[in-house]
């Protein structure tokens, strides 16, 4: 007897996608009883679930996000371990987003389920590389679903950040970045660059970067970005969440260097939108050829797309020859908006 | 290729001037020769290739790339260059290194309309993604970096710390790369000055007055004259040849025929004028000036019909005289320069040429009620220029003032604020304003905009106004805020125009914020009919 097809037991409803004889949801928008979060951002990991299930360095996130709230019970699953629940096979593997990503292999019933959660294909020295596998179906997000979001090599954007700040030392340079993941990556990417000064953190920053600490991420020196006088943050290297770098908290820095790092930069004319005077191409996210690539390399013959540019991926998948699917689930961000 | 387009990419995202400047100096320092001076006349607009059409592009990307996924990327970019560049794949062979910029420049203008596609798609495929923004950037016309010819010269002063005017001085006669320029700039030869002949001079701007000073200065040693509503400009002439120049240096004889021609046709001439381009009411027999907009109907244009120099003939209306018979007269004082214009003028009898009279005057007062009273079209108020000052290039303090005409203030209501650039960036800066007019359906009324400032407010006021906007927001579209219409802002204009690109039908010179009305209802805000009143006829 043939599987029956994974869409009769993996399916998309109001809280998000629901696994049925698992009776779990993977990354729900509202709170239910089990859910099973593939990382620690906002719109995956919410508070309010009754049983959590994710890998250890998620569950620390959530913990130091939520609080009490991120859940009664909070079980931390290593990558790789499989883990049966109810009917199902549950393994969590590296995505290569931010710390603690993980895909969820889903095995029920004689097929496998992918579901890819948020991804990226280049290395980064905060967590751990993603791990393609083989799968029936492939879940996966397309936040750059299109061939125009191509993302240059990270370091060469760290280079033109050094840059600016050689030909502009009197001038901070303050980058926006989310707290989550790529603050500390670009912290980690300056350090590799050779840049050893204490960098300045906003002080929404600062929580996460202990605890990437804790969690053994050497993040070198890290000072709080408040300095009262004007110009005393010349020249130095300020993060900031991408709402505060042109706003009235970067008024305090010296003639501020604006830059945003962020798969969008990438387009100029939405770059200029935001006030950005540097933009910086540094993505947590898989760009075009990461997606394409990856659906060539997990050769799923069929792949559901979660969020983001849905049609483009899509055609591109149908171009594969594979059948393509859009789950349209609702309560996902666009990166750095 | 690849330094060109990082410089280019930097000034996309730069605001302030003085960074601007720095960036292209930092280039210009450290790139060799030709390379620089290809990316300096790309930068002034000097640089034009048989341009390749966006057509092509677009059939050299579809050549590569799934037809369908272009079309949703150039959907969501919504700039070709900009798409292009970015979705162009990665050549499935070893690609040739990125060309450099002076070989771009010298192969496109020796290729064939054939030979372009393939070159440039040997080239897309050597280049990363700025790069190749940057290729079709230059070759598809139009840069569009937000820098002007005079700052990129500004930043040649710069690397070869020399004042700007002494650049403008030696510009008009020099060619692309400009080695003869960079030599001089670094010490290795001596300035490259233009041969005699009809080439444009740097011109000699005013301060702004403040009344202030008056008191300070002599009227005896002050000649005034009134400052037209026209269009700056030098008329070079020698040789045989008539040129027509903008205050910035470029040639805009072209779009002036009636008047280059009259003159060319009326003798030979030797003398460089400087002066104000004016059109002429048509059948007013002496060369009385129409108003600016009519004029603005024949600047930037190419080429130039019959009809339109018919109904709005060109003509010069003189105020120094510069050369004649190639003699250097800027280092002669005003005075004698006027004398001889004047003799000048008398001698030649040019055709559609007439000298800007000066205006006697006793003491400040008799020319402030002078001023007050100058409301005649094409008149934007005084020129005061010391009797024994030299030409001299740019704008130095002290010798030449203009002082316009009081402005026209009318009260209005702020409608939406803006984010602003650079340091402003992180304030509501720019602000449209509109007036009151009966609403379309008949009944009470409406706000309509009326226009756009973003000056004339002290940094304490900039920082309320921000706090306001803040405060009172109803609406958010990206970077624009729509605000409660409770706030009155009294803005200054020299003058007001009719419009057809305006909501309102009309459209305000240099607009500026003159006070904040914070006492003042929204209700007693100006109608767009006291505004109309003000049109220039």
């Amino acid at each position: 007897m043939a599987a029956p097809h994974p869409q009769t037991w993996l399916m998309p409803r109001p809280e998000g996608l629901w696994c049925e004889p698992g009776g779990f949801f993977i990354d729900p928008a509202r709170p239910v009883d089990r859910a099973v979060v593939t990382h620690g951002h906002g719109d995956h990991a919410r508070p309010g679930n009754r049983a959590v299930l994710a890998t250890p360095g998620t569950v620390a996130i959530m913990r130091a996000r939520f609080g009490a709230a991120a859940g009664e019970s909070l079980q931390a699953l290593d990558y790789g371990q499989a883990l049966r629940i109810g009917a199902v096979d549950v393994t969590l593997l590296p995505a290569g987003h931010v710390l603690g990503s993980a895909q969820v292999r889903l095995a029920c019933q004689g097929s496998t389920v992918v579901v890819s959660g948020d991804y990226k294909r280049r290395p980064d020295p905060t967590c751990a590389p993603f791990e393609p596998a083989a799968c029936d179906v492939f879940v996966t997000e397309a936040t750059f679903g299109l061939p125009v979001f191509r993302h240059p090599d990270d370091r060469g954007e760290i280079a033109r950040l050094l840059h600016s700040l050689a030909v502009f030392p009197e001038r901070s340079h303050v980058v926006g970045v989310y707290a989550l993941g790529k603050c500390q990556r670009i912290i980690a990417l300056l350090r590799g660059a050779g840049y050893d000064r204490p960098i300045y953190l906003h002080g929404a920053l600062q929580e996460l970067c202990d605890l990437y600490r804790r969690l053994g991420v050497d993040l070198g020196a890290l000072l709080p970005a408040t300095a009262s006088e004007r110009g005393a943050l010349m020249g130095q290297i300020v993060l900031a969440p991408p709402a505060a770098i042109a706003d009235r908290w970067a008024r305090r820095l010296s003639d501020p260097v604006v830059a945003l790092a962020s798969g969008w930069m990438r387009v100029r004319q939405r770059a200029k939108q935001r006030g950005v005077e540097l933009p910086l191409v540094i993505s947590d996210h898989a760009d075009w050829d990461e997606l394409t690539r990856t659906l060539a390399e997990v050769d799923a013959p069929e792949v559901w797309v979660t969020h983001g540019r849905e049609e483009a991926l899509m055609r591109a998948a149908t171009l594969q020859g594979r059948r393509a699917r859009a789950l349209a689930l609702v309560g996902f961000e666009e990166e750095g908006q | 290729m690849k330094d060109f387009a990082r410089l280019l990419d930097a000034l996309v995202f730069t605001p302030q001037r003085n960074a601007k400047l720095r960036l292209i100096e930092d280039y210009v320092r450290h790139t060799p020769d030709p390379d620089r001076g290809h990316a300096v006349a790309a930068l002034t607009g000097d640089l034009s290739f048989a341009r390749a059409k966006p057509a092509l592009v677009r059939a050299l990307v579809e050549a590569r790339v799934d037809a369908e996924l272009f079309r949703w990327s150039y959907d969501y970019v919504g700039d070709l260059a900009e798409t292009a560049a970015l979705i162009w794949p990665d050549p499935a062979g070893a690609a040739g290194p990125p060309p450099a910029l002076s070989a771009v420049v010298a192969r496109l203008h020796a290729a064939g309309r054939t030979e372009i596609p393939g070159l440039l798609a040997q080239w897309l495929d050597g280049l990363d993604a700025t790069g190749r923004w940057a290729l079709l950037k230059l070759i598809t016309g139009g840069l569009r970096v937000g820098v002007s010819a005079g700052l990129v010269r500004a930043a040649l002063a710069r690397l070869g710390g020399v004042e700007p005017a002494a650049i403008e001085e030696v510009w008009h006669g020099l060619q692309p790369p400009y080695r003869a320029l960079f030599q001089w700039l670094e010490g290795r030869a001596p300035a490259p000055l233009p041969a005699r002949g009809a080439s444009f001079r740097p011109m000699m701007l005013a301060h702004a007055l403040d009344e202030a000073e008056l008191a300070a200065m002599d009227p005896a040693e002050f000649r005034a004259e009134w400052k037209w509503d026209g269009a700056r400009v030098q008329l070079a002439a020698a040789g045989g040849t008539i040129r027509l120049y903008s205050r910035t240096g470029d040639e805009i004889g072209a779009a002036f025929p009636d008047l280059v021609d009259a003159l060319a046709a009326s003798g030979p001439l030797d003398a460089t004028l400087d002066g104000e381009l004016l059109v002429a009411r048509p059948g007013a027999g002496d060369l009385a000036p129409a108003p600016f907009a009519e004029l603005q109907q024949r600047l930037n244009r190419k080429a130039v019909g019959a009809k339109m120099m018919r109904d709005r003939p060109a003509f010069l209306r003189a105020y120094d005289l510069l050369f004649e018979a190639g003699e250097d007269l800027r280092s002669f004082a005003f005075d004698v320069r006027r004398t001889r214009l004047e003799a000048w003028h008398l001698r030649e009898r040019p055709p559609r040429v007439d000298l800007s009279p000066l205006v006697a005057f006793g003491d400040w007062d008799e020319l402030k009620a002078l001023r007050a009273r100058a409301r005649a079209d094409g008149i934007e108020g005084l020129m005061l220029k010391r009797g024994d000052s030299a030409y001299v290039a740019g704008r130095p303090k002290g010798p030449w003032f203009k002082w316009k005409r009081g402005p026209l203030t009318v009260d209005t209501v702020l409608m939406y604020a803006q984010r602003g650039h650079g340091k402003r960036s992180s304030f509501y800066s720019d602000y449209t304003f509109g007036c009151w007019r009966p609403s379309a359906s008949g009944e009470g009324r409406e706000l309509v905009p009326v226009g756009k400032a973003y000056f004339g407010f002290t940094d304490a006021e900039l920082a309320e106004l921000d706090r306001w906007v803040r405060a009172h927001t109803t609406n958010r579209f990206g970077p624009v805020r729509e605000v409660e219409p409770a706030l009155v802002l009294e803005i200054a204009c020299d003058s007001v125009q009719r419009s057809t690109r305006h909501k309102s039908g009309i459209a305000m010179r240099f607009p500026r914020v003159s006070r904040i009305r914070w006492d003042k209802p929204a209700g007693e805000a100006d109608e767009v009919a006291t505004l109309e009143r003000a049109l220039e006829s």
